[in-house]
Parts: structure tokens; C-alpha cells; sequence
């Protein structure tokens, strides 16, 4: 069935279409519509969840891992200050091994006050073993929390899917929902190994000492290393049951490029038009959009940026001190690679200041006519 | 009556059931430790409990062990109503409409860092038991003041010179204020007592909230042959009378005090209280009586 909704919409029905049966979400703008239409699909019973309209995103994310403990497929949604109230339950999540999907609205941190978007909040989350898929379509949204739930449930760690704030969250497309039965096929029931049932009295998440608690840890990486080919392989799965595919990356005209965007969100696709037209005026451009950040795609990025001589990271995001954050890390999984392009690095957007085409000719202008990159950042559209 | 008939009319006022394994971690006298054994006599097996940090997260005995025949969620610090919530609701979504649901925590994770999310579940009036063991002080990390901590006491982070100087925070008021449908005080030196309000809670819908008084010999200074001395004490002379509340608002007596006992006794059994002076003492009396006079009130 094909529908107009706004992103925030795409993750609700995301969470329906996968069957969530607890949901637990304090309301943050501009996450607002997702669990606004979901408390209305439980009320409707056209979902048949429990809805927990906790005080705080703290609450919520630890009344999702008790359901999840429990054995329910849980859901969430928050945003920036959200997200960071629950930063020590994140860990737990993961080091508790619980397949909680979650959707987060990429909004700028206070202070001062914005709700407009960039990735600080959730790239803050980089080192909670978390999965983080970032969307840039509302298709992207509804499909990726499908196969949110899948990966997650298999490794038994919590994904992130991402939007960006306004430019996805509150923009309407028309998005393709699946059918019903065909997602029950796809995402079978969720039936965790262990939970918390009197039958099989375990004692979970307790005290655990420098026996243990290494090897617990080794195995959350392992079981990382090995999401790579599980979201290429149920991708797969997911293009032959829906007819679109998800991957870790988006190659947009790569493969001849002289030089190519990396961007991530919505960027991507402002990137695209960007890349149309600077193949117009015979620069051969070219988009990586990083779709996977959590675990970091290398395979698929270095395989893609080793065919151009020259890449410009955009990043809507900063690590204060040291550079965009995207940048950082393409730049160590490119270290030492014998054919990788020369690397530079821009921020922009912060704080929801719109990313432009025109903003991406100007990082293209510089990139070209520099031989070498530099180690400065290069800043585009902030007023000096 | 012949030694045959008294044995065969002899009656066991507790449960037999044992959910609660030696081996565990607690210190000796831990009052905390006998809550818990006798909350359990009371639930049974069908319980599912989340601790959060406190010094039952390390009693029951480090992964791979347990002391408790029931499963365990060790949840944050903050968080024990609030996973206690999901739990319920999971176990619901997957067809359990039986297991009783425990949160179990100590006096800090209660009064201070876990109130909100406790505030949240009983405003929701989510089906919960949440129970707070109070020892009156963070015991885990090594005795600091919490605001369950009374006037008077020592901790490491109340010097004596610079002993605690505010009353305990009235947390049964702040619970009877969310009117949910059961709430009581429960000392572990009357065990019947505590059993008959576990089954209650158990048998009763909403949020219950149960406030256990659980003696730490370790951080008040006291002996550990004392805990139940102690816990007794209390009751007796007014700081801790055990009673029920429905509903936010009737209060009901369950244990009745016929003569109640000056402080004194009790207070000199602690080493937590050695440095106060008579005015201090009085200050101290002065509050259980306040107290006091304020509860007979509210008592049908
Ligand atoms: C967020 C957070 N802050 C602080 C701590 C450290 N901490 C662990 S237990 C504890 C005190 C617990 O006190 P209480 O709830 O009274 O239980 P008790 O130890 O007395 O049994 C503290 C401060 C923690 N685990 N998590
Ligand atoms: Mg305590």
C-alpha cells in the first residue's frame, strides 16, 4: 500500500509493520509524531502493544529492557536531550545484550535551545554498542526499522535509525508500506534464548568480575564484526521479499568519479542533486552515503573510495578538539591502504543551518583545486 | 495436653517455602538479607524481582551464582520501578498475567536517585510491588548519608562535627500522595507481620508500595546480634510504627503499640548516634513525637 507521511510517521508504522509489543517513549520535538500516531495505533488496536507513558526518556529506555527481558519486541523513539538522558541505559542495553530497536531524531544539543538537526546527539553514542542507521528517505525509515528488528534480534544487540530532525522527520513522501504477512515472514516472532520467566529462574546483568566480564565483551565485538555480512545477506532477503534494498553504503555515480561527497541523511541526497549537476558542467562527481555507522562498514568503504583519487567528507556533526566525526573515522579505516583517495574534511549544518547544493560546489571547488588536503576543517556557510 | 496433641496443634506461623540459599554475600545481622527471606516466604516462586544498585546487587553473589530461587534483572541505579514497569507489561504481551513483578531497593535508590522513576509507576499505578529496605544510608559504597538518613546520624559523609541536621524525608507520605491502592511499613523483627502485607500486596492491583525497616550493623555501628533488638525497638518506641494505608487514605495500625518507649535505649545500641548530647536527643524525641501525634490522627 503506498502512502504520503512524514518520517516521524515512517518510523510508527515501522514499529507496527514489526509487530512492537511494548513501547515505552517520553515526547521530545521533533520526535513527537512518532509516538503520538503509535500510542494511537495501540489505542486503536490496530497494534496490539503495550504503550508505557513513562516520566522521563530514562524511564523509557529502562522500561524497554524490562519488557525486552521479558521477552517482548520492544520499541522506542527519542531525540538529542532524550538520547543523552539515557546515555548510561544505552550501555546497559547493549552489555545486557537486549534487541531494543530505537528511533532517534538527529537534533543539535542545548545549549542554547535547538531543535533543529545535526548528529552530535547520537554520534555522542558511538561507544554504547549500539547499531546506528542513519535514513534519508521515509522509505529508508520504514525499511530499516523492519530490518532494525531482524539484525538486532539475531545478535542480540539495540539498533539506532536515524533521521534527520524537520529535513526527514517532518517531510512528507510517499512511502511503499509492505505488507503485512510478507514482514511476519520476513521478521518471524521475537523468541530470545534466555528471559525473565519463574520456569527458568536466572539472574541477569549481575555483579561480574575481571573473569568474566572481558570475555562478555569480546563477544559484543565479535558478534559486531559479524553485522557487516548480516545486513548485506538479510538486505538481500529484504530486495527479494520488497524489491528495495538495504545496505551499508549508497554509491551514487562512484565508480568513474573524480572525486567523490561521503555524507550521510539527508546531505546524501542533497548531494545527489549536486552531483547531477556538476556532471552537467562535465565534473565527474560522485556520493558515498553512509547508511551503517555503527558497526563502521570498512569493507564497503574502502572498496568504494579506492576507485577515486579524491574524497570531501561533509560532516553535520563535530568532535570538538579534533574534527567531523565521519571524517575521523574514514580516515582511520583508509590508514594504511594502498590505494585510497586524498582525504578532506568539511563540517556544516550545525545546529539545522540548511546544507545547499550550492554549499556542495563549494566544497567541490575546494577539493579540486587543492593538490593536497589540509589538516584544517574546512568550514562551509558559517559566518566568520 | 499431652506432648502428642501440643505437636499436632502446633501451627507454623511462616511459610515453609525457602526461596533465599545460603552462600549469599550479606554482612552478619544484615537486616536487609532477612527482608528479603521473608518478603519471598510471602510472594513465592512465581516472582520476578529487578535490583537495582544497592547492596542487595552484590548480596545475592556475583555471575555465575544466585542466592534467589526466582529470577533477577540487576537494573541502574535509578531505575528500579521503571524496569519493573517493562517487565510487567512484557510479561503480559507474552501471555504471563501471573508473575508478581518486584522492585527492590534500598533507601537511596528509593528516596533520592530512583524516586522519580518510582513516582512515574505509581502515578501510572502500574501493577507493581515496589519494596525500599531502608538502612538508612548509601551502605553499598560505604555509609554515605542518604535522605532516608535521620537526624543525628553519623555517616562518612555526615562527620560528627557536622552530623545529619535534617529529619528522614517522609517517603510513605510522598507514596500516600500518589493515592495508589496499597501501601505499608514492615520491620524485620515481626516477620507474620511482613509475610501477612507481602500476601497483600501480591493479592492486591496497582502499585503497592512496601517500606521495610532493615537494621545495617555495618554502617550504624551496632551489633549484629542487635538487628532484631532493633528493628523491634523501633516499633515499640514510635520511630517506625508498622501500619497499612489504602488507597492513600486509610490508615490502618497493624501492630499496636500499648505504651510507647522513650528513644534512648535504642539510640545507645549505635555507634552512629554516640557523639549526640541530650539537647540533640531531645531534638530527636521531639520528631517521633511529632510524627507520632500525626499519624494517630490519620488512623481509622
Ligand atoms: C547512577 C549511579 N550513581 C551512583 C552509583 C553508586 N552507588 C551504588 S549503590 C549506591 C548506594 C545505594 O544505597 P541504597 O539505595 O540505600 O542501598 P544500600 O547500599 O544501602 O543497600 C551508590 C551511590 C551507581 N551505581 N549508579
Ligand atoms: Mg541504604
Amino acid at each position: 500500500m503506498k502512502k504520503v507521511m512524514m518520517g516521524n510517521h515512517a518510523l510508527s508504522y515501522g514499529a507496527m509493520l514489526a509487530r512492537s509489543q511494548v513501547i515505552a517513549a517520553y515526547p521530545i520535538t521533533p520526535q513527537t509524531q512518532v509516538v503520538e500516531l503509535l500510542s494511537e495505533m495501540c489505542a486503536s488496536k490496530a497494534l496490539d502493544a503495550k504503550f508505557i507513558k513513562v516520566e522521563s526518556e530514562h524511564s523509557a529506555m529502562a522500561a524497554c529492557l524490562g519488557a525486552s527481558l521479558a521477552g517482548a519486541r520492544t520499541f522506542t523513539a527519542t531525540s538529542a536531550q532524550g538520547l543523552a538522558l539515557m546515555h548510561e541505559l544505552l550501555h546497559w542495553a547493549s552489555g545486557g545484550r537486549q534487541p531494543v530497536v530505537m528511533g532517534n531524531i538527529n537534533r543539535a544539543m542545548a545549549p542554547g535551545w535547538s531543535i533543529w538537526t545535526d548528529q552530535n546527539d547520537s554520534l555522542s553514542q558511538r561507544d554504547t554498542g549500539w547499531l546506528q542507521f542513519y535514513c534519508a528517505s521515509n522509505q529508508e525509515v520504514v525499511d530499516t526499522v523492519i530490518q532494525a528488528f531482524k539484525i538486532s534480534e539475531r545478535f542480540m544487540i539495540p539498533s539506532m535509525v536515524i533521521l534527520d530532525a524537520f529535513a526527514l522527520s517532518h517531510t512528507y513522501e510517499v512511502v511503499e508500506l509492505p505488507d503485512q504477512d510478507k514482514v511476519d515472514a520476513y521478521l518471524p516472532k521475537f523468541n530470545p534464548p534466555f528471559r525473565l520467566t519463574p520456569k527458568e529462574p536466572h539472574a541477569f546483568n549481575a555483579l561480574t568480575s575481571p573473569d568474566h566480564y572481558f570475555e562478555l565483551r569480546y563477544k559484543l565485538q565479535k558478534d559486531m564484526e559479524k553485522v557487516p555480512a548480516a545486513i548485506e545477506e538479510t538486505g538481500k532477503e529484504y530486495e527479494k521479499a520488497f524489491g528495495r534494498y538495504l545496505g551499508q553504503v549508497e554509491e551514487y555515480h562512484c565508480d568513474d568519479a573524480d572525486f567523490v561527497f561521503v555524507t550521510s541523511g539527508t546531505a546524501g541526497y542533497t548531494a545527489r542533486v549536486a552531483v547531477d549537476e556538476l556532471r552537467k558542467q562535465g565534473i565527474k562527481a560522485g556520493n558515498l552515503r553512509m547508511k551503517v555507522f555503527r558497526p563502521f562498514p570498512f569493507a564497503k568503504v574502502r572498496e568504494a573510495l579506492a576507485k577515486v583519487p579524491k574524497a570531501a567528507v561533509v560532516d553535520r556533526n563535530c568532535s570538538y578538539g579534533h574534527h567531523g566525526i565521519f571524517y575521523q573515522e574514514i580516515k582511520s579505516a583508509l590508514y594504511g591502504e594502498a590505494k585510497a583517495p586524498a582525504l578532506f574534511g568539511y563540517i556544516t549544518g550545525l545546529g539545522g543551518r540548511d546544507i545547499t547544493v550550492e554549499m556542495f560546489r563549494e566544497i567541490a571547488k575546494d577539493t579540486l583545486s587543492k593538490p593536497r588536503p589540509s589538516e584544517e576543517i574546512g568550514w562551509i556557510g558559517v559566518k566568520r | 495436653m499431652s506432648a502428642e496433641t501440643k505437636k499436632k496443634t502446633m501451627k507454623l506461623t511462616l511459610p515453609e517455602e525457602e526461596l533465599m540459599s545460603p552462600g549469599h554475600l550479606a554482612c552478619q545481622g544484615c537486616g536487609a538479607t532477612m527482608a528479603m527471606r521473608y518478603m519471598l516466604k510471602g510472594l513465592g516462586q512465581k516472582t520476578i524481582v529487578c535490583i537495582p544498585a544497592c547492596c542487595w546487587a552484590v548480596i545475592d553473589g556475583p555471575f555465575p551464582h544466585s542466592s534467589l530461587g526466582i529470577p533477577i534483572f540487576h537494573c541502574a541505579f535509578e531505575a528500579a520501578a521503571s524496569t519493573a514497569s517493562g517487565v510487567k507489561a512484557g510479561l503480559e504481551m507474552v501471555g504471563d498475567n501471573e508473575t508478581t513483578v518486584l522492585a527492590w531497593a534500598g533507601d537511596g535508590g528509593t528516596f533520592d536517585i530512583g524516586l522519580q522513576a518510582l513516582s512515574g509507576a505509581a502515578e501510572r499505578n502500574d501493577d507493581i510491588i515496589y519494596v525500599c529496605y531502608d538502612n538508612e544510608a548509601y551502605m553499598n559504597t560505604g555509609i554515605q548519608r542518604s535522605s532516608a538518613t535521620p537526624y543525628g546520624a553519623w555517616t562518612t559523609t555526615t562527620p560528627v562535627k557536622h552530623f545529619k541536621n535534617r529529619p528522614k524525608k517522609d517517603i510513605v507520605a510522598i507514596m500516600a500522595a500518589h493515592r495508589i491502592p496499597y501501601i505499608a511499613t514492615a520491620s524485620v523483627a515481626y516477620p507474620e507481620d511482613l509475610v501477612k502485607k507481602a500476601k497483600k500486596a501480591k493479592e492486591t492491583r496497582g502499585t503497592k508500595f512496601l517500606h521495610i525497616w532493615a537494621p545495617c550493623p555495618t554502617g550504624w555501628k551496632s551489633r549484629p546480634e542487635d538487628t532484631v533488638k532493633l528493628a523491634r525497638m523501633v516499633v515499640q518506641n514510635g520511630i517506625f510504627p508498622l501500619y497499612e494505608i489504602e488507597n492513600g487514605e486509610t490508615y490502618k495500625m497493624t501492630i499496636k503499640v500499648a505504651e510507647k518507649k522513650p528513644i534512648t535505649d535504642y539510640v545507645r545500641l549505635q555507634g552512629r548516634f554516640r557523639h549526640l548530647k541530650e539537647d540533640d536527643l531531645k531534638v530527636m524525641q521531639d520528631e517521633v513525637d511529632r510524627k507520632w501525634a500525626s499519624l494517630q490522627k490519620k488512623l481509622i
